[in-house]
């Protein structure tokens, strides 16, 4: 018998066994995939052919003379010999005990990607990926878990190759990085080889000091292999999917008819306009992306350079990212001495469009047109008030055409990201290594804003000492940071055969510090005139941690798995005597079936038991020296006249001596199984998370200390969820291939304490500020409830359904409607969300699509509550602005000051997104021996399906505010490999 | 390791670093003025004092003036912001935010006096190494914070009644602040005055915007004249001594045109002033005081540049009330009727329409010299007063007909027709006689929107009775007497909360 075996591409296999069953027989494939199996008596046999890392082929053939048969291997779906990196090391995907999950890059999210996360939406179960919007690189809220603080972060820790980065984003929800809309915009998705996202506290206390929600490990591209030249482009065109449904011009002129005065309907115009068709844009994107890669000897190698040049579906919006990465990964000494070098360079020129023309656009006059036909404002049609110093109507909306293309508003951010590693495995002691790693982010994040002085925005804002005007704008600002950090461990792995047992060992110190340094600069007007200064010329926040950390892992028999860390951790936002925290862990795994009872199974093909337990620590208040009261010297525009002479004051502020770490215990019970040769694979993981001395942000009581609310360690929370995944391999033959996985979270959580004493009375501390009412908040954290549930007032039906003006229901019975009347209803949390991936290989063809769901999850439509009402239309300032339609159908007033705050704007924004169709062929070899070309075309959010009202019911804060509408995507892409 | 997490902050300074030198002192020392004018240290907004609420609700006179006038026949506003209704409703709860506002920025500011006060102990002052006249001048600084430290305590008497209680003999964070009865926090508040008078400076003496001796005995007057309410024992013998202290030894005098008192230029009004709180369009920025007085009572067809402001907030209106305190309504031949009538209606069907109701012209961004306007469109120059000489007037007056020992009718009568000539532009004002209730009407005349109307009413009982009534008042268009409990605001829930030792107020 003789024949060829080859891969799933038709590439030749050398290396591969073909044996007939019940013999010895055999041959092993040379170097073009050729076996020959000689001597064979006539007859029927089974053959079987294996591979590392293939599905092994089972053949019936019957053997009559000379047999030619060839063979074409599956890959397995997923190798359990896998890989997996974990902190501070990598372990086999069958050696973990802790829950982590790992995705490659064959998983991940297609199309346009900007920011990496985005490469996991919906793929890992227990991760929810939302995008902050559909702005260019304006990145995603990532929450492992649901996350586990109050007023702390709730971002996971991103660590790439080795170098753990800022946590993304501040407290209120702006990039720590000035100049770009989120700080992981400036990592290009396309270097990325996998992420690992270490879910539960044994896997993540190793990380204890930032671990609390979850540890994300992406690892880049490295080279291996021959040389290979990679080219891959993509481009593609965006549309705004879906308008916010507001009053055409014609439906507005009736309205303002039915319901408002002569002089109300005298501010009528004829005009039809659709403002948000005249903010709206149809984007185009490209990407594009070069790499070569590959391995002499001693010295892997890969460099890449990608370019990508985004338009935002908001007028004047574009982004232009140029990235570049080296990746030397060389030996030495007979691999004694690894050394790793990454380093990754970004630059992004962007120019931000002015997100409140959204708000305008929803809330302009659509019977007002677009231009004047005057040159003042630029031309723009204003609101004009011929008794105002400036012309313009006080108070009233500006022409959000005018908002945007009158505002400049340009940055250019540089970052860098690196690291070396040195690995030395010791000549005496092979089994011990010590490793250091020394690395560094930096960036340098520059802008200017430029805004002209006919534009209606600033107009004539400032007066100058000679009574001059001067208006528009033209400030700049500029930031630099560095971040660097050491760290050394030794690690120590060695199999003890005699008593089945194989130990590791990790032992590490590890120094971080983050330093940024803000400029100030002055407020000027367009044309040069200085407004105000700023009283010093830059700030420089800082912040450490300096930690010191182990890890024992010990495996018995291949069957049971024993891992302990402990990580004790210094951070310098807190007091001296308040700084250190301890963090330990412990987990246990059974590779149930490895045990004889499961061994023969034909069905089962893995199980494994994993029990973990661990504490992780939070100090991410963003706050970094408040642990002791520091006076602030006041800005220029806050100076108080005593005398003669106005002073600049000082202020002393609010501090938390007591502030400590933030503990999180987290228990967790999984099981990892494989049916039928794996070809179904799963994970399924129970957990319960108690999160004690919550940072939180709590009043003070008065008098007690300069600031009525501080960030304190007051109250507990506890979260607990079921997450589900399986993987199946459908069909598996040679020239079809069809997989599904399905990913499903279960999470609940519960603040179970917010004060030092319980006290019934308190009702909670609001959150979740909203337009339309100064100050006004509409979630609050409370006691047996989720965190940030809505607190809203109880509407009043009429016998039709609809809502009756300004009727609340009493809920406390004083007979007076007030702020004692609000109540608990729904939170922005899903209860349960999926995803949902199948992918498709027919011969050259392939196709396949992402799905993700979420259900139970809430939304304040703060777009109907705001412009939704008579009051909001016929505004008493004297104009008339458009409104959602949903006044229509309420019929509101408005007139009441609690109707911003009733609970019929809390709507259920459960959905079904698919996230991305696509399809693609690959060409295979362009010419003889080498060049693969494939061509892949995609759309990204094809659908949404929801009852909700708004425009798009993902919204990660719960609050539907004019979201930045995340548009349709359609991209076209092609991949050369030379 | 431990030394390398030591990290200190770039431009902000320790107590230590502040107060070392008298340059320091006068900084923090002004910070303890600014914070009734200011709501945070980067003007007008960004870096606020209070948290929980928006940064310009935080505003000292502004929320005191919510408090004050908008449950009174004196005011009305249209806005829609939850829970500012409620004032002229009458429906407040321990929840509403504004009334969280005003008790926080009080406590707030007790809480810098305190500081300073400690910070300026004679221990700290030799310590640091300053004596002789450096050093005398911050024990006088150090009175004037006690004095600012007794006014906050008694805007908290007044609305509050009970509020938390501390001095700078209790140190921040380490023990929760008692609650102390508004019998005692009278008594604390009179003490102190009196305790200081010696350390305060002689009347008119003193840098412009800093209390003198007037000031303090201008607030004893005032606390005096309400003590029957606020301790069951009037005290009008008191108020009438230290009203005519303010009157005789002060050196004050009546401004000649009463509708110029409140313009962007009335810091050259020394004459008739005692205290005010002082604001500048480009260097004392916030969006409460003398811009949200400025700002606020402007909308329908009031032409914004003539107030000075590059366009008004279409909020704040008054009742007919108030208008019908002046013979003729508002083309009274009394000066003091700045209603602005043009396309507004006397009758309010709909508070949340600006044009229901008159709208006040007393507060404007314009110079008195030429009517030029101030240095910003978007923040007022106006400085405001909080004692000035026509109050004294009225105390007395009002003390003397309730039968306080000591008081003459006549010289009652006569500060009274000093007041009313100023508004007539001549004799045809003036009275004869006078009784303690024409002295209410007569206070409604003078000091309208000035943050007195709910003291006044509540002292002459008339606040939630049903014996008066103006339009909407209880939330009903003819007005409706409510519970007497609402004479006395409820303390925040937030504090209840924080604060163990804290009872809320009876009623909430």
């Amino acid at each position: 018998i003789k024949g060829k075996v080859s891969d799933e591409t038709n590439q030749p296999l050398p290396g591969a066994t073909v044996t007939i069953d019940g013999t010895t027989i055999g041959s092993t494939t040379d170097a073009n995939g050729n076996y020959a199996i000689n001597n064979v008596k006539h007859g029927s046999y089974t053959l079987s052919i294996k591979f590392i890392g293939y599905v092994t082929l089972k053949q019936a053939v019957t053997v009559n003379g000379a047999t030619a048969l060839n063979f074409s291997l599956v890959p397995e779906s997923k190798s359990l010999n896998e890989v997996v990196v974990i902190g501070y090391g990598t372990q086999r995907k069958k050696d973990l005990s802790g829950a982590i999950t790992n995705v490659t890059s064959k998983d991940f999210q297609k199309g346009v990607i900007t920011t990496p996360e985005q490469l996991i939406a919906g793929k890992v179960a227990g991760v929810s990926v939302i995008s902050n919007s559909g702005a260019p690189g304006s990145g995603s809220k990532i929450r492992i878990r649901g996350g586990a603080s109050l007023s702390a972060s709730n971002d996971p820790l991103i660590v790439i190759d080795g170098v753990p980065l800022d946590n993304a984003r501040n407290a209120d929800g702006t990039s720590k990085i000035s100049g770009v809309a989120d700080p992981l915009s400036l990592i290009n998705p396309n270097d990325i080889e996998s992420f690992s996202i270490l879910k539960d506290a044994s896997a993540t206390a190793i990380y204890g000091n930032r671990a609390s929600n979850g540890v994300i490990l992406i690892t880049t591209k490295k080279g291996k292999g021959k040389p290979t030249l990679d080219f891959s482009s993509q481009f593609s065109v965006s549309k705004l999917g879906k308008e916010v449904s507001v009053l055409t011009a014609d439906q507005l002129r009736a309205y303002v008819k039915a319901n408002g005065t002569t002089a109300q309907q005298a501010l009528l115009g004829n005009a039809n306009t659709d403002w948000q068709k005249e903010i709206y844009q149809t984007a185009l994107t490209t990407d594009n992306n070069i790499s070569v890669s590959g391995a002499t000897k001693v010295l892997p190698y890969r460099v890449s350079a990608g370019y990508l040049n985004q338009e935002g579906i908001l007028k004047t919006g574009s982004l232009r990212r140029f990235t570049g990465a080296i990746n030397l990964s060389p030996s030495f000494f007979t691999d004694h001495l690894k050394l790793n070098l990454n380093i990754k360079g970004a630059n992004v020129k962007q120019r931000f469009a002015n997100q409140d023309a959204i708000g305008a656009a929803v809330s302009f006059n659509p019977t007002l047109p677009v231009y004047s036909g005057s040159k003042r404002f630029g031309g723009y049609y204003e609101w004009l008030d011929p008794s105002s110093v400036n012309g313009l109507k006080s108070l009233a909306p500006l022409n959000p055409l005018g908002m945007l293309e009158q505002r400049d508003d340009k940055s250019n951010v540089y970052r860098s990201i690196g690291n070396l590693t040195i690995d030395y495995k010791f000549h005496f002691l092979p089994e011990l290594h010590a490793n250091v790693n020394l690395g560094y982010d930096v960036s340098n994040g520059r802008g200017n804003v430029f805004v002209s002085d006919s534009a209606a925005v600033g107009y004539k804002r400032f007066k100058d000492a000679n009574g001059v005007f001067h208006g528009g704008t033209k400030t700049q600002y500029k930031q630099l940071q560095s971040n660097k950090i050491f760290e050394g461990y030794l690690s120590y792995a060695k199999d003890f055969k005699s008593i089945k047992s194989h130990v590791d060992a990790v032992a590490g110190y590890s120094y971080q510090d983050f330093l940024t340094t803000n400029y100030n600069f002055p407020d000027i007007t367009a044309d040069g005139t200085i407004v105000s200064k700023p009283v010093y010329p830059f700030d420089k926040p800082e912040n450490r941690l300096i930690s010191v950390y182990g890890r024992l892992n010990y495996v018995f028999d291949d069957k049971y798995i024993l891992t302990g860390t402990v990580r004790r951790d210094g951070s310098s936002r807190f007091a001296p005597d308040r700084r250190y925290g301890t963090f330990p862990s412990a987990a246990f795994a059974w590779k149930m079936i490895n045990e004889d009872f499961l061994k023969g199974s034909k069905v089962l093909s893995d199980l494994k038991l994993r029990l973990g337990w661990g504490k992780t620590g939070q100090q991410d208040i963003g706050e970094n020296y408040s642990y002791i009261s520091y006076y602030n010297l006041s800005n220029n525009t806050a100076q108080y006249q005593l005398g003669d002479t106005f002073y600049n004051l000082y202020r002393p502020g609010g501090y938390y001596p007591n502030r400590t770490w933030e503990e999180t215990t987290s228990a967790n019970v999984g099981f990892d199984f494989g049916f039928i040769d794996n070809r179904i694979t799963g994970t399924v993981d129970y957990y319960h998370r108690k999160t004690k001395n919550l940072l939180n942000r709590i009043s003070q009581p008065a008098g007690s200390n300069f600031s009525n609310e501080i960030v304190a360690n007051i109250g507990d929370a506890t979260s607990s969820g079921v997450e589900f995944n399986i993987n199946a391999d459908v069909i598996r033959t040679s020239d079809l291939t069809w997989s599904i996985g399905l990913n499903a979270t279960y999470n609940q959580n519960k603040i179970t304490k917010l004060t030092i004493a319980p006290d019934p009375s308190y009702a909670g501390s609001p959150t979740g500020g909203i337009s339309g009412g100064t100050g006004q908040n509409i979630q609050i954290n409370s006691v047996n409830y989720p965190r940030y549930a809505f607190y809203v007032y109880q509407q009043v039906y009429d016998a039709n359904g609809k809502p009756l003006d300004g009727v609340f229901v009493d809920r406390n019975g004083d007979g007076v409607i007030n702020e004692q009347d609000l109540y608990h209803y729904k939170n922005p949390d899903p209860k349960g969300y999926f995803g949902l991936t199948s992918n498709v290989n027919y011969k050259k063809w392939s196709a396949g699509f992402t799905a993700r769901a979420s259900v139970g999850n809430y939304a304040y439509n703060n777009v109907f509550s705001n412009t939704g009402t008579q009051r909001s239309i016929i505004n008493p300032i004297g104009v008339i602005n458009n409104g959602s339609t949903n006044v229509l159908e309420s019929g509101l007033s408005g007139s009441s000051d609690k109707n911003v705050l009733s609970d019929y704007y809390i709507q259920n924004a459960s959905f079904i997104r698919m996230d991305n169709v696509n399809v693609g062929y690959n060409f295979g070899k362009l010419f003889k021996n080498s060049g693969a070309l494939r061509v892949s075309a995609n759309v990204q959010n094809v659908f949404v399906i929801t009852k909700y009202k708004g425009v798009d019911p993902e919204i990660g804060t719960g609050i539907d505010n004019n979201l930045y509408p995340r548009p349709r995507t359609y991209v076209l892409g092609f991949n050369l490999s030379l | 390791c431990n030394k390398k997490l030591d990290l200190i902050p770039t431009n902000d300074l320790t107590s230590a670093q502040v107060y070392n030198s008298p340059d320091g002192y006068k900084k923090a020392f002004a910070k303890v003025y600014a914070a009734f004018a200011l709501t945070g240290n980067s003007g007008p907004s960004g870096n606020g004092d209070v948290q929980g609420i928006d940064e310009g609700t935080s505003d000292f006179f502004r929320l005191m003036w919510c408090a004050q006038e908008l449950p009174t026949d004196e005011a009305v506003v249209g806005w829609g912001d939850p829970g500012l209704p409620d004032f002229h409703n009458m429906t407040w709860s321990s929840s509403n935010l504004f009334l969280k506002g005003i008790y926080y920025r009080a406590v707030y500011q007790i809480t810098l006096a305190n500081d300073f006060i400690r910070q300026s102990s004679d221990a700290n002052l030799s310590s640091r190494g300053i004596s002789g006249a450096d050093a005398d001048k911050i024990r006088v600084y150090a009175a004037e914070a006690r004095f600012l430290r007794a006014y906050q305590y008694s805007i908290l008497m007044d609305l509050f009644a009970n509020p938390p209680f501390v001095t700078e003999k209790d140190p921040l964070g380490s023990t929760l602040p008692k609650q102390i009865a508004r019998k005692d926090l009278f008594n604390y508040i009179e003490s102190e005055l009196k305790a200081i008078d010696g350390q305060l400076v002689k009347p008119k003496q003193n840098e412009y915007g800093r209390a003198d001796q007037a000031a303090e005995w201008a607030l004893l007057a005032r606390i005096y004249l309400n003590a029957e309410v606020y301790t069951g024992t009037a005290r009008y013998g008191d108020a009438i001594t230290y009203s005519k202290m303010v009157i005789d030894k002060g050196g004050y005098k009546l401004i000649g045109d009463y509708t110029k008192l409140m313009r962007a230029d009335n810091n050259l009004n020394t004459d008739e002033f005692i205290l005010t709180i002082n604001y500048d369009g480009l260097r004392t920025q916030s969006y409460g005081g003398a811009t949200f007085m400025t700002h606020a009572p402007v909308g329908g067809s009031m032409p914004a540049a003539q107030f000075g402001i590059s366009g008004g907030w279409a909020g704040l209106r008054t009742t007919k009330a108030l208008v019908n305190l002046f013979p003729g309504g508002a083309s009274s031949a009394d000066k003091r009727a700045q209603f602005y009538t043009a396309g507004q209606n006397l009758e309010i069907t709909d508070i949340s329409t600006f044009t229901d109701g008159y709208a006040i012209s007393k507060f404007k961004n314009v110079k008195i010299a030429d009517g030029s306007q101030g240095s910003s469109l978007d923040y007022a120059d106006m400085d405001l007063p909080i004692f000035r000489l026509a109050e004294q007037y009225l105390i007395y007056a009002e003390a003397t007909t309730r039968g306080g020992t000591g008081g003459d009718l006549s010289t009652a009568i006569g500060y009274i027709n000093k007041l009313r000539e100023r508004a007539y532009g001549n004799a045809n004002g003036d009275v004869t006689s006078i009784t303690t209730d024409q002295i209410l009407d007569e206070r409604g005349r003078e000091l309208y929107w000035e943050g007195f109307r709910r003291t006044d009413l509540i002292r002459y009982k008339k606040f939630v009775e049903d014996s008066y009534l103006w339009p909407f008042k209880g939330g009903v268009k003819a007005g409706k007497g409510v519970e007497s409990y609402r004479t006395i605001y409820p303390l925040p829930t937030s504090d209840v909360a924080a604060n163990p030792n804290l009872k809320q107020n009876t009623g909430y």
